[in-house]
């Protein structure tokens, strides 16, 4: 492999790893608030509002049902309006975020469902206020199976930005696609592929590691 | 302290109703030990969850410490709440803190400083005598221990009112002894008032001043634990006492067959042997059996007198004169 393919490669990982962390902060961020939503407001939840509950459930199974590639170009309208260019890696952000605070609601809901629910009882037992029981119960003794969540959720967003390359976010997809693929250049699909892996190792690896500390902590 | 006036509780809507409560009331005075006895299904855990109102009774009447819990605001339930510690079955400590972060955790509702809360929880833990295990998580505990903390977390905040939901169901004879005992203690020496629920009549027995039997969503039965248990025909003394001698069976010729119920100082007496040298009867001992009832013997014997019908006669207005009541079953 040329010294300028290793450069490429090189630039091609700075790109996946900017999409996919830049994605997987906002993900975060929002995939969070709205996994508790949807086990608060369920009936016998917290905060029942079964309206709202209704209304997320849909929400989330409509976003988790359309096929990322699809999603990718039917929000084109707004990724332009959110990010002013509907090209590049900037631009893949957006539907890498779309796409995947679904899947995060479902996986911190499953978390926290986990929970047992004697639990929440005897905080409000002791008089404990909804924040409290959501930040000092729920999402604590969740902590472990929340944080091997978030790494399976950064895992898909590797894959789905490698996708997002192949129509023009730059990363290791797209170099995948248009060396190794179009220009026969196995040997730069193969480098694309071993960054892959390793990053997706990376992250598996960060979160179980994480995970059993909190568990450890607790058993 | 704790009273409630026509609970009922329904769940369900329409075609799908099913009660709970049927009802319900009852009355606890300050600083006593109150059980609800019932089986599995009768509505136990329901009622319990209707003092502080994690369930809300679908009619009647919840008062605690003088409050009229229904007409609570929430920021006002929550006040009233850190005021009735809970403790239950499987504990329900929280597994991410430590023994020391579970004891704290109801004072950081209450807004403790830290300083306090410390202070408090070294405190607590000496109470059930677990101090050593302070920094110990919930699932390194044995049962037992992890009910002692239990029952620190829930005294922590200094509540008026301990519930406590089956919280020996969980725990092997011995275990139950000792947190029986423990609950015993806290109840003498700080006053506190405590509700508990069980299916167990040991539990009952050992620690509680008064009782209501629940049977499907209604009480069927509610009084001192001692006069419900040496009052024949209450469910508590057929509890206590079960039958393998029907009671109304023909006695021998001339024989009275004679129940007898024996409580406190009489109890201690030697009442067959006197019967027998004073009237020249004879008692033929069917059954008989004496319990603890928290620190009151109390006792039922069957058995039957033979002898001249005069002396029989005799024996059983000396009985009476002893203030005892005797029933002679008519055959």
């Amino acid at each position: 492999m040329s010294s300028e393919l290793l450069r490429s490669l090189w630039v091609a990982t700075g790109e996946t790893l900017y999409m996919t962390s830049v994605a997987a902060v906002l993900v975060l961020l929002a995939g969070l608030p709205l996994g508790v939503l949807l086990v608060i407001t369920d009936r016998g939840g917290l905060w029942e509002r079964p309206a709202l509950s209704r209304v997320l459930g849909t929400l989330v199974n409509v976003g988790r049902s359309v096929p990322f590639i699809i999603l990718m170009v039917a929000i084109v309208p707004l990724t332009r309006v959110l990010v002013g260019t509907t090209i590049g890696t900037t631009a893949a952000i957006v539907p890498l975020v779309v796409a995947a605070i679904p899947f995060m609601g479902r996986v911190v809901e499953q978390g926290l469902r986990e929970v047992d629910a004697g639990l929440v009882e005897a905080a409000v037992a002791m008089g404990a206020t909804r924040r409290r029981v959501v930040f000092g119960v729920l999402i604590p003794e969740a902590l472990p199976s929340l944080v091997r969540g978030t790494a399976l959720v950064v895992i898909s967003l590797l894959g789905y930005s490698a996708m997002a390359g192949a129509v023009g976010g730059g990363g290791l997809g797209d170099l995948a696609v248009k060396y190794g693929y179009m220009r026969f250049r196995t040997d730069v699909m193969l480098g694309c592929l071993v960054v892959l892996l390793v990053l997706v190792q990376l992250v598996q690896w960060l979160g179980d590691g994480l995970a059993s500390r909190f568990e450890r902590a607790s058993s | 302290m704790i009273e409630l006036r026509g609970v009922s509780k329904v769940y369900g809507q329409g075609a799908h109703e099913v009660p709970a409560l049927r009802n319900v009331s009852l009355r606890v005075e300050f600083g006593e030990v109150f059980g609800v006895l019932g089986q599995s299904g009768a509505g136990k855990s329901t009622l319990i969850r209707c003092l502080n109102l994690l369930e809300r009774p679908t009619t009647g009447e919840v008062r605690v410490d003088g409050r009229d819990m229904l007409a609570l605001g929430p920021d006002e339930l929550r006040a009233a709440r850190q005021g009735i510690g809970m403790i239950f079955q499987h504990f329900n400590l929280f597994s991410s803190r430590t023994v020391a972060g579970n004891v704290a955790f109801p004072l950081e509702v209450a807004g403790c400083s830290h300083a306090q809360i410390r202070e408090r929880v070294d405190e607590l833990l000496a109470l059930v005598g677990l101090s050593d295990k302070a920094g110990a998580y919930p699932s390194q505990l044995s049962g037992g221990q992890k009910q002692r903390v239990g029952i620190a977390r829930a005294l922590a905040p200094r509540p008026r009112v301990l519930l406590s939901d089956e919280a020996t169901s969980a725990l092997d004879p011995e275990t139950t002894r000792s947190v029986l005992g423990l609950l015993r203690d806290i109840n003498r020496q700080l006053g506190l008032t405590i509700l508990l629920i069980t299916h167990q009549m040991e539990v009952v027995k050992s620690i509680c001043d008064s009782v209501a039997v629940l049977e499907r969503g209604r009480v069927v039965e509610q009084g001192k634990v001692v006069d419900l248990i040496a009052r024949p025909g209450t469910r508590l003394h057929d509890l206590c006492y079960p039958r393998s001698v029907p009671v109304d069976a023909a006695a021998a010729p001339g024989g009275r067959r004679v129940e007898l119920s024996l409580v406190g100082e009489h109890s201690t007496r030697p009442i067959l042997t006197t019967l027998a040298r004073r009237f020249g009867v004879d008692a033929w001992l069917l059954e008989g059996s004496m319990e603890r009832v928290g620190e009151t013997r109390v006792g039922r014997l069957l058995f039957e007198l033979t002898g001249p019908p005069e002396a029989v006669d005799g024996a059983l207005g000396f009985l009476r004169e002893q203030g005892l009541t005797p029933r002679v079953p008519h055959v």
